[in-house]
């Protein structure tokens, strides 16, 4: 088993009757993934307004994005590989909602 | 907690009833904004963590966290009541202040006086209505503009246009003030059309009707908690809240198809809710009120506790719509008691009641009295006739549901 981080991503802002749908199904699909062995570390959401972007020479304000698709969580997951970490990361109601998950594997020597 | 439980509109009732109190009525957007953002947040944060427990106290102490920092950051800002401006003006005096502003003695009555507030005499009916649905109950704008068959944007004006009215009348309602059993009719009346809105409402999504019925009852409920509140009219709603309520879960069948009462299976009724609406319907019989609610409820209780369609006693109810219809003459209540009449007399006594109805022309646009026409035909074997009226029906339904149900009852018709 290797570990990958998902870094949740949302373009948009949910209203909160949103949110609490989400709720109970993120929350069920964080108790199976936990059962099945998959769960390293549940994670935490991040603050979606403030935040600051450090760099040589300058201090912004974030969240950083690229796209509109700012982070807004993060996990970190037990595979078996890259494909079944990204599978598993199709059934999180998050994607369903219309958030992108980054999946990506833990470097390691 | 279970997944399927929802407490986001009770809770975002409560936040907002106790945020606007604590702002001032004046600065009501702030305190719906503080609301949402204290919800969202949890949502998200409970979504990695979990629900816990005592959650409705955990939100009101985010709640008073950010109460504090607004404040803090706006200590010299006039936006604020002289009052207020006064205790928040020293981070001594602040503290202390905000932990008595969210005492549970204070916060106790916050969604009552929400609720009279926002069935101002000033406001249209279906202004109040709208607001209560916004404020006390965390409907959007689309939501109850979906409900009405109105536009979004028509819905926005009009609850704009209230939330402004309230801002201008400076204070929220005071429930010990002298108007109070004027202004407790117009909550009753608000929360009727609140109720009737889920019953008998015109919408498509049986969702939305099932949610506001139990809204209705969830704000009853408070009426009839509140001593100088619980009148007898109060309970005799709170009755036929239940009794509706009750009764929703047997209007549809699996298939999504619309039943009549006669078909609909009992057993799916809510037991539990019409005990209560019938211990509600005892306790509105003390006193000699008889109001339309007395008479609503106790037809809806004769009709609940009837186990079979055949145990109804429908020369009461037939007696009941006499006493109403001297009450508040209504055609719609008169074709009702034509119906009750019909399974008491027969079809042909039922039809000789709606030919009889004074200000018939009022029903013209309203389907259930052609469908009603129709339905009485058939049973008299006049297939032709009954198509005819049922067809009319058919052009009058106002939603998928209603018109498959006609369509099936038109196919009884025959060729």
């Amino acid at each position: 088993m290797s570990q990958f981080v998902y870094l949740y991503r949302e373009s948009r802002t949910p209203t909160p009757k949103e949110l609490e749908s989400r709720m109970a199904s993120t929350l069920a699909w964080f108790r199976e993934l936990e059962q099945n062995g998959h769960l390293a570390v549940y994670g935490h959401p991040l603050n979606r307004t403030d935040g600051r972007v450090v760099k040589k020479g300058d201090v912004l304000d974030g969240p950083y994005a690229e796209t509109k698709d700012i982070v807004i969580g993060f996990s970190v997951i037990e595979a078996k590989d890259l494909d079944e970490a990204a599978r598993l990361a199709d059934s999180c109601p998050l994607v369903a909602a219309g958030c992108l998950i980054e999946v990506r594997p833990v470097l390691v020597l | 907690m279970e997944a399927n439980v929802s407490f986001y509109r009770s809770e975002s009732a409560r936040l907002v009833a106790a945020l606007t109190r604590i702002f001032g009525v004046e600065n009501l957007s702030l305190a719906e904004d503080v609301a949402q953002d204290t919800l969202a947040k949890a949502f998200e944060v409970w979504s990695y963590g979990g629900v816990p427990e005592h959650y409705s106290a955990l939100l009101m102490v985010a709640a008073k966290n950010r109460v504090l920092d607004a404040f803090r950051r706006e200590r010299t800002a006039s936006k604020w009541a002289p009052e207020l401006q006064h205790m928040i003006e020293s981070e001594w005096t602040l503290r202390p202040a905000v932990e008595e502003l969210f005492l549970p003695a204070a916060l106790k009555d916050d969604e009552l006086r929400m609720m009279f507030s926002c069935c101002h005499p000033q406001l249209a009916e279906e202004v109040q209505v709208a607001l209560i649905l916004n404020l006390l109950c965390g409907f959007g704008a689309e939501e109850i503009a979906r409900i009405n068959l109105a536009s979004t944007p028509a819905m926005q004006k009009r609850i704009s246009r209230g939330k402004r009215s309230l801002g201008e009348s400076r204070r929220l309602f005071e429930l010990t003030a002298d108007d109070f059993a004027a202004r407790l009719g117009a909550v009753h009346r608000a929360l009727y059309l609140l109720f009737s809105e889920g019953y008998h409402s015109a919408c498509e999504e049986s969702v939305i009707r099932v949610e506001l019925c139990r809204e209705a009852l969830r704000l009853i409920r408070q009426l009839v908690d509140h001593a100088p509140a619980a009148t007898s009219a109060t309970y005799a709603l709170a009755a036929l809240i239940c009794f509706g309520t009750a009764r929703l879960p047997g209007r549809m069948n699996e298939l999504g198809e619309l039943l009549v009462l006669a078909d609909q299976d009992r057993s799916r009724w809510d037991a539990q809710l019409i005990s209560e609406g019938l211990a509600l319907l005892d306790r509105s019989a003390s006193g000699s009120e008889l109001s339309e609610y007395h008479l609503e409820a106790t037809i809806a209780g004769l009709h609940t506790s009837a186990r079979r369609a055949e145990d109804t006693h429908w020369a009461e109810i037939v007696e009941l719509y006499d006493l109403y219809l001297r009450l508040r003459p209504s055609p719609v209540v008169a074709l009702n008691r034509a119906m009750a009449l019909a399974e008491l007399e027969g079809p042909v006594k039922g039809l000789e009641a709606i030919a009889a109805i004074s200000e018939v022309e009022r029903l013209r646009d309203y389907p259930f009295y052609a469908a009603a026409r129709g339905e009485l035909e058939l049973r008299c074997g006049q297939r032709a006739v009954a198509r005819d009226h049922l067809q009319a029906a058919l052009g009058l339904a106002r939603n998928s549901a209603e018109r498959r149900f006609l369509r099936r009852r038109i196919s009884e018709c025959g060729d």
